[in-house]
């Protein structure tokens, strides 16, 4: 059950995107899912929609992988739909018994899910197209400016870098440990959840305990390295922009600007 | 020229109890003298808890002594404002490979340590280049070193010490989580180290075939150097080597009981060849 978490779901297709600079992309994320939100226009999302998709049609990256992120907020799709539908106040359209259905409310529901939709399948696509330890770097120099403020950035990005090399050597753990309290008579699967999550202790205790160690290890093999703080050190991969990058911020700025003035022309002013 | 040397060193461990108070001591390492000169390969045996993991640490500076001194390239490593130049001379490989590897990738981990030098860029590229063809693993250089075998994550482990271009690397039980082959790998990768590019090897093992090759050996005991020699001086006293619960390796076995049962065979026999010579030289005399 553990094994089938995965962390950074690369895509390697050797696309114009997965070549570009991580903090092209981060920008590039972000942009898009406030202009989401901050644009309510059929226009706008008219614009937003054949972004994404030109954006998909370069990544290379198979539609099948970026639509499976949208599995887990299923839920929350339908949840919110039903719940705009219903509690929207508005002109009654439909009626079920003491329930009704308004106008503003189908309009409402269709944007939000829409919404969600394309902020999983856009985010979806940064991860897909970005290797986690780019991301990692990215987000470094991209919070750079915060250590002014005594935001430790260059740690947090270290943290997430050991992080990142450490989850498959601890699942691998995990497997050995669960197997060797199987071996000794411990179930995992029976019970309800209380039962379970009770039974997870013979698995939690060794594997935090082999945790500790091997963080233990490394601070002293990081030591022994000559690791002492961010200060003075120098970057083996730095970040550069290229003129590919350069370009693709001039992208990014042209649907912004497409998208203002998509939400100016009004032809369609709202769904009703 | 003595790139290590200690001198009456001993090392305390103190255990408090739960309102501070000293429960108990242990001395690790106890009252050793230890000359090493540049460019020599020297191997420190005992059984676990004989203190040669404990005198390691010392000699990149994690642990200070507690009594004594221990100077490395001429510097106290109780000095404190040295303390980056002596994990520069003296570079540390540990036991556990995945817990010594920090970079998600092959050629970023090796090139940690210059990283923290403050290396330039290029010259960080050339040194992790020069550095893993130095262990034979420069076509992994883009992979995960989760996808690597033991060995050639050690190896790896061994190329980020290599590119900090140290003086002497410090080996602590490099073998120990190894399988046979893997364990071969490494010692053939740190043996040619020493011999082309002179770097010191202080190698620190239980396995004896790995010590035959060594300039010098050292056998530690309850935190006291007991013996010390070349290989063939430490293992003709097979008897002294079985009470600190040291094994030899299997042919100075053999030609040791041979030995005992009245064959005249020299003392300290350490390869097949050697027995086979000897034993020959005996039919014809």
């Amino acid at each position: 059950m553990l094994r089938d978490i995965t962390l950074g779901q690369y895509y390697p297709s050797g696309s114009v995107i997965h070549r570009l600079d991580p903090r092209v992309k981060l920008a590039g994320t972000l942009i898009y899912l406030i202009t989401l939100f901050a644009f309510r226009s059929v226009e706008a999302y008219v614009v937003a929609t054949a972004f994404l998709a030109a954006m998909i049609c370069i990544s290379k990256v198979p539609l099948k992988f970026m639509m499976r992120g949208l599995k887990s907020i299923l839920f929350l799709l339908v949840f919110t739909s039903i719940f705009n539908l219903f509690l929207v106040p508005g002109e009654t359209v439909v009626r079920i018994w003491k329930l009704k259905i308004t106008d503003a409310g189908i309009e409402t529901a269709a944007f939000m899910a829409i919404r969600l939709v394309y902020l999983i399948i856009g985010s979806s696509l940064m991860t897909l197209t970005t290797t986690p330890n780019d991301l990692t770097d990215g987000l470094e120099k991209a919070l750079g400016p915060l250590k002014k403020i005594r935001v430790p950035v260059h740690e947090i990005a270290l943290i997430m870098s050991i992080a990142l090399r450490f989850i498959p050597i601890l699942m691998e753990e995990t497997d050995k440990i669960m197997k060797a309290q199987m071996a000794r008579g411990a179930d995992f699967e029976s019970g309800n959840l209380i039962q379970k999550a009770k039974n997870m202790i013979p698995l939690l205790v060794p594997l935090f305990i082999s945790a500790f160690r091997r963080a233990n290890d490394l601070a002293m093999a990081m030591e022994a390295r000559g690791y002492h703080g961010g200060e003075g050190r120098t970057k083996m991969k730095p970040l550069e922009y290229r003129r590919r990058d350069f370009a693709a911020y001039l992208i990014l700025f042209g649907y912004v600007a497409a998208m203002f003035g998509a939400n100016r022309l009004g032809i369609v002013p709202a769904l009703f | 020229m003595e790139i290590v040397k200690a001198r009456k060193l001993a090392f305390e461990y103190v255990k408090l109890d739960e309102e501070g108070r000293v429960e108990s001591r242990s001395r690790a390492v106890d009252d050793v003298d230890l000359d090493v000169q540049a460019g020599d390969f020297i191997a420190i045996l005992g059984h676990n808890g004989s203190g040669k993991s404990t005198l390691a640490k010392h000699i990149n500076a994690i642990l200070v002594p507690t009594e004594g001194t221990l100077f490395v390239d001429g510097k106290d490593t109780r000095d404190e404002s040295k303390l980056w130049e002596i994990r520069q001379t003296a570079g540390m490989v540990f036991q556990n490979p995945d817990n010594q590897i920090i970079g998600t990738i092959v050629d970023e981990d090796v090139g940690f340590g210059p990283e923290n030098m403050g290396v330039p860029r290029e010259e960080i590229w050339q040194r992790v280049e020069e550095s893993l063809k130095a262990v034979g693993m420069w076509e992994y250089r883009s992979h995960s070193p989760n996808k690597l075998s033991g060995g050639q994550k050690q190896r790896v482990a061994i190329a980020g010490v290599v590119a900090m271009r140290p003086k002497c690397i410090v080996l602590d039980e490099p073998t120990a989580m190894l399988d046979p082959n893997g364990r071969r790998e490494v010692i053939r990768t740190v043996r040619e180290l020493n011999r082309r590019e002179h770097v010191t090897v202080i190698l620190i093992t239980h396995y004896m075939e790995e010590v035959i090759q060594a300039d010098k050996v050292f056998v530690m005991e309850q935190g006291k150097i007991v013996m010390r020699g070349t290989p063939r001086e430490v293992f003709s006293h097979v008897e002294e080597l079985k009470s600190y619960r040291l094994d030899v390796p299997q042919v100075t076995l053999a030609a040791h009981e041979l030995q005992k049962s009245g064959i005249p065979l020299p003392d300290g026999i350490l390869t097949i060849d050697e027995l086979v010579e000897e034993l020959r030289k005996v039919r014809e005399a």
